[in-house]
């Protein structure tokens, strides 16, 4: 019996043209910190200071500095541009593929709007500096409570849809599909559990290495089951539909699904190589990441050959241009991902511009280039009429593929560059570049040329906005789409089963076993809490929490991201501990909510930094860096020294940390206040020595106490001071 | 260091639940046809005019 039907594509449209918006927006973000990256202390007198004064500028203001954008660049294009796309993608889909309307249009509703309001409050909450301090996670408790709910309405349309189905095979796309719902809701869940003091404010629960782990195993998999899984669903949908062939071979797809999924989870580890993690938790993610490469070239493969004896089409359609490099993006970025996690490589890669380069080849090369191409093609059917202009797109397609070059390869040159020379030793076994900033310096036209790379890259996307309205303007928007297919006749399981629960009930054994496993997860989330706690019994007896006045100046130090360009993370090698001090230890870290140990060091590590230099230093250079450093790349942090410090948050901040299990005096929550004021007035009173009259109310003077604290509770004398 | 033990038991969690999923799939026959979905997924469903009532 054949059923009438419409497809959704209201739906599909809303969430194509809100990845169009926020793809612009998160890159505009990208490059306009790429150029401060770069320019932000240009002299008045530099041929093109006025060239780049808008986005120096920008870095002088409070709300949009480096610290501050570069976590509004990354979630822009991941959970906006990225999730949209995902979007988009599956409600295209998933409806043509189970040949059926999406289980409910309202819900469908609800999952658009939420999800973009979830994007417009990280865009007010990330420049207004509430952040979590955890990368790629750095969303407040209240809108990771609503990104939770969203996620669920979505859940409840997905596999609605796919119980009303009327096709019974479930083609491999929708497998990744359910496999991205899946992990994503208990990698956020996991990751995100905080204890809140305010509406804006809240310290992870867990603390130093623990937090590390969770947010390294969180970080890995966001991009495995947002970045990939989501995007391989996409690839087996769109690609053989813009070839018009069937995928090359569906049985390897299959394998390359289960496989992926099984290995990815155990991977995280490797972006902590060389830390205070232990060393066989290391060594797993590393052999998981090897592994992996089998999986992902699997996928690779089966795409590209997708296009066996079709590829003079790749030379006149430009959906499959973009999908070709795409693909081929996938590859080298899962070829080399494995590659980085081998230790050797990873000593001389991490904290590295290398990284920005990999990350970059998966973002704008198999992302973005797969949601162009995926856009080209699905705009003109959404909307009955053709492209408007094939040659346009092929612009965009050069500039976007000049664009990924210009981006990637200066940077792995620079990474490979940069990190040699904080390697190198004199023959007398002194280092070569004792001053980290002659290492940034020798870097900086690389720099110049990935900011070139986002210039091309962000000109193709506008270009596609472009040819995105006109073609809309031509045609119609097809807004239920006709459809038929048969009905899906009841399997003989189902005719005698009913009702899916009759199956379990018939069942007690399977019953049972599946209470136990529900409790057991119950069970697990209610004891993990407090066994966490108590296993942050510090193990270094020297190792002592931070004072009132240390703590404000460290949720500054969170504020301002100061972790997206400082580590505090100093790795066991003889360049490093000569450079910074005794290597990190993983019992220094017990009262640290969040972890701060960075990815990348655009400056120095600065776990070490207490006691380094006077407070007058530090007063001085965080208002003006170059009047310390000539040359230096830091933005001024002159608001610091205009903001008072607000201590009727002290209080509750000390009582978070006491329920977390930080060992302060049960009264201690009381005099912490009258404790802060003592120590700031002995750092004014140590500035004033040096002729400084600091206002001591000032944010400044916390962050002073913060930054002199740094990493000397375990200070190793006979090693820093040769 | 005791978090790992939350982590490895949340995923193996997750793991066994794809395991189920997988032996499912297999036993209700998803698998057994590896050639057909790829083309079948090719067809457009838009309804044929001449059947129009």
């Amino acid at each position: 019996m054949t059923e009438r039907f419409q497809y959704d594509n209201r739906i599909v449209k809303n969430f194509l043209f809100a990845t169009i918006l926020w793809g612009v927006v998160g890159m505009l973000v990208g490059l306009i910190i790429a150029v401060q990256m770069v320019a932000q202390n240009t002299p008045p007198d530099a041929w093109y200071f006025w060239i780049v004064r808008p986005f120096t500028w920008l870095g002088e203001l409070e709300w949009t500095k480096f610290g501050r954008m570069r976590p509004l660049h990354t979630n822009a294009v991941i959970f906006a541009f990225v999730g949209n796309a995902i979007f988009a993608g599956v409600y295209y889909s998933l409806q043509r593929l189970l040949k059926t309307r999406m289980f409910s249009d309202a819900l469908g509703k609800i999952h658009f709007w939420g999800w973009q309001l979830i994007i417009v409050l990280a865009a007010v909450t990330l420049p207004l500096g509430m952040t979590s301090g955890k990368e790629y996670a750095e969303l407040e408790w209240p809108i990771d409570i609503l990104i939770t709910l969203v996620w669920v309405v979505f859940g409840i349309n997905l596999f609605g849809t796919i119980i009303k189905r009327r096709e019974r095979h479930l083609y491999v796309a929708i497998w990744f599909y359910i496999a991205t719902w899946v992990t994503v809701a208990m990698l956020h869940i996991v990751n995100s559990i905080e204890l809140p003091i305010s509406l804006t404010k809240s310290y992870s629960w867990y603390a130093g290495v623990q937090d590390a782990l969770v947010q390294w195993w969180y970080g890995h998999n966001a991009v495995a089951f947002f970045l990939t899984t989501p995007f391989l669903g996409l690839m087996y949908y769109f690609m053989p539909k813009a070839a018009n062939r069937p995928v090359y071979s569906y049985k390897l797809s299959i394998i390359h699904f289960w496989a992926l999924i099984f290995l990815y989870i155990w991977a995280g580890p490797h972006h902590l190589l060389y830390s205070a993690l232990p060393d066989w938790a290391q060594s797993l993610g590393t052999v998981f990441s090897i592994m992996l490469i089998a999986p992902s070239w699997g996928g690779m493969l089966n795409g590209l050959l997708t296009l066996r004896g079709a590829w003079d089409r790749v030379r006149e359609d430009p959906v499959l241009k973009f999908m070709v490099v795409a693909v081929t993006c996938y590859g080298m970025a899962t070829l080399e991902g494995p590659l980085l996690s081998l230790k050797s490589w990873n000593a001389m890669a991490h904290f590295t511009d290398w990284i920005i380069a990999h990350v970059h080849i998966g973002g704008i090369g198999w992302n973005g280039m797969l949601t162009f191409g995926v856009v080209y093609w699905m705009v003109p059917r959404l909307y009955g009429t053709k492209l408007y202009s094939t040659k346009l797109a092929n612009t965009h397609f050069w500039l976007g593929t000049l664009g990924i070059v210009f981006y990637a390869i200066p940077l792995y040159l620079a990474g490979f560059w940069q990190s040699g020379m904080w390697k190198q030793f004199t023959p007398d076994g002194y280092l070569v570049y004792k001053n980290f900033l002659d290492t940034v310096m020798e870097i900086k036209p690389a720099y110049w040329l990935r900011a070139l790379g986002g210039l091309l890259y962000l000109s193709g996307a506008f270009i596609m906005v472009y040819n995105v309205m006109k073609t809309v303007k031509a045609g119609k928007l097809i807004a239920d789409e006709e459809a038929e297919a048969p009905a899906l006749e009841k399997a003989a399981a189902e005719e005698e089963g009913g009702h899916w629960h009759r199956w379990i009930e018939r069942r007690p054994i399977q019953m049972l076993v599946g209470s136990l496993v529900v409790v057991a997860i119950g069970g697990l989330f209610e004891l993990v809490p407090t066994f966490l706690v108590k296993s942050n019994i510090p193990t270094i007896t020297s190792v002592k929490p931070y004072t009132p006045l240390e703590l404000q100046g460290r949720d500054i130090y969170v504020r301002e991201g100061c972790y997206t360009c400082h580590s505090q993370m100093i790795r066991p090698f003889r360049s490093e501990t000569e450079r910074y001090g005794e290597y990190a230890k993983a019992g220094e870290f017990v009262y640290d909510h969040p972890f701060q140990w960075g990815s990348k060091r655009t400056g120095p590590d600065l776990l070490r930094q207490g006691g380094k230099y006077g407070h007058s230093w530090h007063y001085y250079h965080m208002y003006d860096p170059t009047s310390m450093s000539p040359g230096s790349l830091m933005p001024p942090y002159t608001h610091l020294y205009e903001h008072d410090l607000d201590t009727t948050t002290t209080k509750k901040k000390i009582e978070a940390m006491i329920t977390m299990g930080v060992p302060y005096d049960p009264g201690f929550p009381d005099r912490a206040n009258a404790h802060l004021v003592q120590q700031r007035d002995e750092i004014v009173a140590g500035l004033k020595k040096d002729n400084i009259d600091a206002p001591a109310d000032k944010e400044i003077i916390a962050l002073i106490a913060y930054l002199q604290r740094l990493g000397t509770d375990i200070q190793a004398k006979e090693i820093t001071g040769r | 260091m005791s978090v790992i033990f939350l982590l490895i038991a949340v995923s193996t969690v997750v793991a066994l639940f794809f395991l189920a999923a997988f032996v499912r799939a297999v036993k209700s026959g998803q698998f057994d046809d590896d050639r057909s979905p790829a083309v079948r997924m090719l067809n457009e469903d838009s309804p044929r005019q001449n059947q129009t009532p």
